[in-house]
This record gives C-alpha cells, sequence and structure tokens, in this order.
C-alpha cells in the first residue's frame, strides 16, 4: 500500500530573471509557431500553398512604396496610441479608453477645422487644434482617473464606457457638419482651402505624422526611465502602499499619470484628422485603442521595443488585407491571424516568468 | 403617440442578447475573471449556429426537421463558445497571462472569426446562394406561444417571443439563486474575493475558475444566437451585432453583479438602445445620436455611485482581473 499522497507530473516555480536575449528566444518560438499555425490555416482556406500565402503577406506590406509608406504611417499612429496608454499600464492603471481619448481628440481637431477655417489664417487653426485636441484627450481621460484617486472606481470599466460615450458624441457631430446634406458623414473638410491640414514635408504626406510620433517615442522612453516622475509611476505600480510610506502622493500620480496618457491619445486623434484623413468618422481610430493595449503589453511597457511589436501587428494586418484581396477573402481574415499570434506570444509570457519541474522519476525518489 | 404596446416588445427583444452576454459575464467575474472576450465570444456563439444550421439547411433541403434545426444551432453555438471560454481559461488560469489583453485578444479574434465565415461561408462551401438567410431555422426558433395571437397586448407583451428569450430569464434567476443560495455558489464567490482564503479553506481554484468561465462563456454565446436566429431572422450581417458585447459588461456593472436584476435592467437597456427610434421624427436626426449614449452615460453613473457609497455588497469581486498563483504572496 502506498499511503503517501501522488506527487504531481511537474509543479511551477517562478523563475529568476531571465536573461533579454533568452526571453526574446522564446517569444521568437512563440511567434514562429504561431506562424505555422497560420500558415496551415491560411493554406487550408485557400488551397494555396503557404509559401505563397508568406509571399502575399510580405507584397502587402513592402510590395510598392506607396504601400510601404502606408506601412509606416499605420504603425506611426498605432504606435503613438500604444505610447499614450503606456504610462497608466505602468502604473497598473489600465486604461482600455484609449478609442475614446483619441476620438475626442480628433473631434476637437475637427471641429476647429471647421468652425475656425473662416475667421482665422492657416497657422493659428493648427496651433488652437493641436491645443485643443491635447486638451481635449486630457480631460477625457481626467474624469476617469479623478474617480479612480477619490472613489477608487474600477477605471477598466469606466474609460471602457468612456469609448462608447465619445464615439456617440461624435456619431452627433457627424450628422451636425455632414456635407453634403443628408449624408450623414462629413467628408473631406475644407478640401480646397487646405485649412487645418498638416503641411506636407518634400513629397511625403505621412512625412511629418511619423517624425512626430518618433520624438513621442523618445521622449516617453526618457520620460519613463530617466524621470522623477517617471519614477514614481513605477513605485505606484509595483505597490501602492510602499509609494504612500516612502511620501509619493499616489492620487496626484495616478491623475497626471492619467491626463497626459489622455494628452497623447488627444495627439493620436489630432494627427489622425489634421495630418492624415482630414475628416472625421466615428471608426477613425479603428479600434487602435484597443489594439494599443496589446502592442504595449506585448513589449512589456517599454517604448522602444512597441516599436517592433506595432510594427508586427500593422504588417500582420496590412498582410491579411492583402490576402484576403488576391484570394478574394472576407477581410476579417487578419482579425483571425492576428488573433492566433496574440494567443502564442501571450501563452509565452508563462514560460519566461515560470518553469516546469518534472517529477523525478520515482525509482529515485525512494531511496 | 408614444406606442407602448409596440415599444416593450421590442425593447426586450433588444435586452434579450445583453441580459444573456451580462449573466455569463456575472458568472465568470465573481470566479474572479474580467473576460474582455465576451464580446468576442458571442460573435463565435452567433457564427458556429450559423454555420451549424447553414449546413443543416443544406443538406435537409425540404426534409427539414424543426427539432432538429434548433438543437443543431444551439448544439454548435454552446460548443464553439466553450472552446473559446476554455481559451481563455487556458491563457489565464493555467498560463496566468494577462486578463485584459488576453480578453482583447479573445475580441479581436472573435469578432474577425465570425465576420469572417459570415463573409466567406458562401464561396467557402461552394453553394450558390447569394447570402446567409436561414429563414427555416429561424422560423423554428421564433414559434412563440399559440395564445399570443388571442391575447392582445397581453399576449403581445409577455408570450410574443421565441424560446430562447424565457430560457435567458430563466438562466439569469437560476444563476443568481445559484450565486447567493447554493454552497458551491457561495465557494465560486470567494474564489472571486479572495483566491487565498478558498484555496486554503479546500476549494480548487483553478477548477472553479475553469467551470465558472467556461459555463459563462456557453451563457454569453447563446446570446449571439438569440440575435442571429430570432432578432436578425436568420440574417448574418457582417458588424451587424455591433457593440453588443461591450453594452452586456457594462450591463453587468450596471446591475451590480446581480443576473436577477439584469432581467430587468436588460428590457431598460435595450429600450435605451432603440428609443431614438421613438422620438418624434422631427426632431433633429442628430439628436438621435446621443440618445445612443444613454446606457453608457447611466452605466458610468452607477459605476461612480457603487464606489462612492463604497458599500461593501456592491463592490466588484475584489480579486476581479488579478491572476491566483499559489506560491505569490
Amino acid at each position: 500500500m502506498n499511503n503517501r499522497p501522488r506527487e504531481p507530473l511537474f509543479h511551477i516555480t517562478k523563475r529568476g530573471t531571465l536573461r533579454w536575449y533568452q526571453a526574446w528566444a522564446i517569444r521568437g518560438g512563440a511567434l514562429l509557431l504561431a506562424l505555422i499555425v497560420c500558415g496551415i490555416i491560411t493554406s487550408s482556406v485557400t488551397g494555396e500553398d503557404p509559401i505563397q500565402v508568406y509571399v502575399a503577406i510580405f507584397k502587402g506590406s513592402f510590395g510598392t512604396p506607396r504601400k510601404f509608406w502606408v506601412l509606416t504611417q499605420n504603425i506611426a499612429m498605432l504606435l503613438c496610441v500604444s505610447l499614450a496608454v503606456t504610462p497608466a499600464f505602468r502604473m497598473r492603471c489600465w486604461n482600455l479608453g484609449g478609442e475614446g481619448q483619441a476620438l475626442i481628440g480628433g473631434l476637437a481637431a475637427a471641429a476647429c477645422m471647421i468652425l475656425l477655417s473662416d475667421s482665422l489664417p492657416g497657422w493659428a487653426v493648427i496651433v488652437c487644434m493641436t491645443v485643443t485636441s491635447v486638451l481635449a484627450g486630457a480631460i477625457w481621460a481626467a474624469v476617469p482617473a479623478f474617480f479612480k484617486a477619490r472613489f477608487n472606481t474600477n477605471e477598466t470599466l469606466f474609460t471602457l464606457m468612456m469609448n462608447y460615450v465619445a464615439m456617440q458624441l461624435v456619431a452627433y457631430y457627424c450628422v451636425v457638419w455632414e456635407s453634403p446634406k443628408g449624408s450623414g458623414n462629413i467628408g473631406i473638410i475644407n478640401p480646397n482651402s487646405h485649412i487645418g491640414w498638416f503641411p506636407q514635408i518634400g513629397t511625403n504626406k505621412y512625412l511629418l505624422n511619423i517624425i512626430i510620433v518618433a520624438l513621442v517615442c523618445v521622449a516617453m522612453y526618457i520620460y519613463l526611465n530617466y524621470s522623477k516622475h517617471g519614477y514614481e509611476i513605477a513605485v505606484v505600480g509595483e505597490s501602492e502602499r510602499t509609494a504612500r510610506y516612502v511620501g509619493i502622493k499616489v492620487d496626484r500620480v495616478i491623475i497626471r499619470t492619467m491626463l497626459l496618457s489622455g494628452a497623447v491619445c488627444g495627439l493620436a486623434g489630432l494627427l489622425l484628422v489634421g495630418g492624415t484623413n482630414h475628416t472625421l468618422t466615428t471608426s477613425i481610430v479603428d479600434g487602435r485603442g484597443f489594439t494599443a493595449v496589446m502592442v504595449s503589453w506585448l513589449a512589456k511597457f517599454n517604448p522602444i521595443w512597441m516599436i517592433l511589436t506595432s510594427f508586427l501587428l500593422v504588417f500582420l494586418d496590412r498582410g491579411a488585407s492583402e490576402i484576403a484581396t488576391s484570394f478574394s477573402l472576407n477581410q476579417s481574415f487578419g482579425d483571425i491571424l492576428t488573433g492566433i499570434i496574440l494567443f502564442f506570444i501571450i501563452g509565452s509570457e508563462f514560460f519566461i516568468n515560470y518553469q516546469l519541474k518534472f517529477r523525478k522519476s520515482a525509482g529515485k525518489e525512494d531511496k | 403617440m408614444f406606442d407602448i404596446v409596440s415599444f416593450i416588445p421590442r425593447a426586450i427583444v433588444q435586452g434579450i442578447p445583453l441580459l444573456l452576454g451580462s449573466t455569463g459575464e456575472t458568472l465568470t467575474e465573481k470566479s474572479g475573471n474580467l473576460n474582455l472576450g465576451i464580446p468576442g465570444i458571442m460573435y463565435v456563439g452567433g457564427i458556429s449556429g450559423v454555420i451549424g444550421s447553414f449546413y443543416y439547411e443544406q443538406a435537409a433541403g425540404s426534409g427539414f426537421n424543426p427539432t432538429l434545426g434548433v438543437l443543431i444551432p444551439l448544439v454548435c453555438c454552446l460548443f464553439g463558445s466553450l472552446l473559446m471560454g476554455l481559451l481563455y481559461c487556458f491563457l489565464t488560469v493555467t498560463l496566468r497571462a494577462n486578463q485584459n489583453v488576453t480578453g482583447l485578444a479573445l475580441t479581436t479574434f472573435g469578432v474577425g472569426f465570425g465576420n469572417f465565415f459570415g463573409g466567406s461561408l458562401i464561396k467557402l462551401s461552394g453553394s450558390s446562394l447569394p447570402s446567409i438567410i436561414l429563414s427555416a431555422t429561424s422560423n423554428a426558433f421564433r414559434r412563440s406561444l399559440p395564445a399570443a395571437e388571442r391575447l392582445g397586448w397581453f399576449g403581445k407583451i409577455f408570450l410574443s417571443y421565441g424560446f430562447l428569450a424565457y430560457v435567458a430569464v430563466i438562466i439569469a434567476l437560476v444563476a443568481s439563486y445559484f450565486l447567493n443560495r447554493t454552497r458551491t455558489g457561495l465557494h465560486l464567490r470567494a474564489v472571486g474575493e479572495s483566491p487565498n482564503t478558498a484555496d486554503a479553506a479546500g476549494v480548487n481554484v483553478a477548477r472553479y475558475k475553469y467551470v465558472a468561465t467556461c459555463i459563462g462563456s456557453m451563457i454569453a454565446g447563446l446570446g449571439g444566437l438569440y440575435y442571429v436566429m430570432d432578432y436578425a431572422s436568420g440574417v448574418w450581417a457582417n458588424d451587424a451585432f455591433g457593440d453588443r458585447g461591450w453594452l452586456a459588461i457594462a450591463l453587468v456593472i450596471f446591475t451590480v453583479w446581480r443576473p436577477n436584476v439584469g432581467v430587468l435592467a436588460s428590457f431598460l437597456f435595450g429600450g435605451l438602445y432603440i428609443v431614438h427610434m421613438y422620438i418624434p421624427s422631427g426632431m433633429n436626426l442628430a439628436v438621435k445620436e446621443l440618445y445612443k449614449m444613454l446606457p453608457y452615460v447611466v452605466t458610468t453613473i452607477v459605476l461612480v455611485i457603487t464606489s462612492m457609497q463604497n458599500r461593501r455588497e456592491n463592490q466588484p469581486p475584489a480579486s476581479l482581473g488579478l491572476p491566483y498563483f499559489r506560491e505569490e504572496r
């Protein structure tokens, strides 16, 4: 009779810190596995050989110079929203409201373009747009932040709801400012005078956006890693009690960080309206507020790695829509591929943080 | 004139998917899992049912059997959403991944899955139909009590729905009873409030989380099925389901985690969702967009008020959104 409780096959222990290259090797392995699974699924759906499919994905991003610029522009916009939500995430404050904050920023920018184009010169309109949209984004984030700091209201759910309030507000103004009448959407704003349009650098109309986002990226990296504010954010994120004990005013840090978060989201909205689309729709942010959560998390909240992760997600998305067009499939195919890859990478984090220790063989155990 | 007899049934029909979604999400959240994948799961539930009944209708042709016609989509829907729930649990409970990220990835995947198969099913199956219209299945789902016609306004308000609507209400009431009146329910709440304590008391935390989340996903998936088969008369249109999944999550907060309150609250939400159609048409079109904001605004107000009152019975489960690892403290 063996009365000893049976030992499980393996048990899980927390790992010490892995070296960065080991961690990235695990992530890379997960990505590779995910790509293989995606390849199998794609070729079983389209009946094409998987190599062809990957060629198509690659073409979707790098096929023509235009596609390449679209890719870079999309990366920049996704990166901008991701950078925005990151300070809050470092504080363990789940700002899922990037979508709404960027929308409200875009709304403010569009409002300036429409209402001030007759009374102010072009440069003044752009200044007004910048100020109002950054403010609007900040305010949109400040509301949940205030209640979080004051009453400990759940910020995940609050920011989530604020997205849809923003969306309906934009829908309202889309009807108010519709042109032509009865169409229900705004159309290109100031198509002839170009008032409020961001200036073009050289021949490329996206270059300015990309430069601005690159600057924000570097600034955010410095802010989070080398400033006192950044340090306070990290302490609050690790342990609120410790932060209180060492004299950090947690309420103030929460509100300040969320203000920053919203302000950068507002900037993203500004870039979308003023720099890219020159119009306003409810879908202008295109789910980036949610994708940003994943971008930021995948990069371990590090602004520099985020360039890579946002590249990955945009690259896949563009590639998948290329597959969809060339094999006449539905555009949503890209979401499925993105989902699968995310599942693999999310799962791989476990193997970075924990390790499995297998039970030693029974013979050894008995001695 | 505000036509209350036609308004209430439409509000209820709008509310049922939300009710199913929020009951599922409440069960899930009571186990400490904040499943933001609910919108995706509802899509998958809907499309799985559609795929099942599409192939059945193709195969059956004229010999369509209503019982099978209901059972096949129902089983497909439950199976599809169960898989999504299992995936979520595997990532968050077994692999201890971040719940927000996993949930959002699940939503991306689920919505993509729904829209992809919704858009490509015809092409993939090589059928000659122009679009997915499952009227035979839908009729089976929508069959209401025969007495409904004869009872005037009473029948219209209370008896005119397909069977899934009544199932939804029953599920909500059972879930409420289960959470508050049974020992297993108590254990489940303990897991959501303080997994450490539950673990010390001998409750298998991982198993409770798995079972609660999977059952929750299956219930939520039914919401998607109800939407396609009953509300939309068996017509699948991409993105037609819209943001109802998020609204279901809002409803969970609105009802302060009580499925029995959810029955009436979902009808209220359904009403708020369509009240803009009942505003006199002479008014500005734009204002209607503002009315659509109401459910979300109301939810945020409830969220703020409950956190301001800080009453213990109205709070979210204490460990909501946190992974549990026994050796961590």
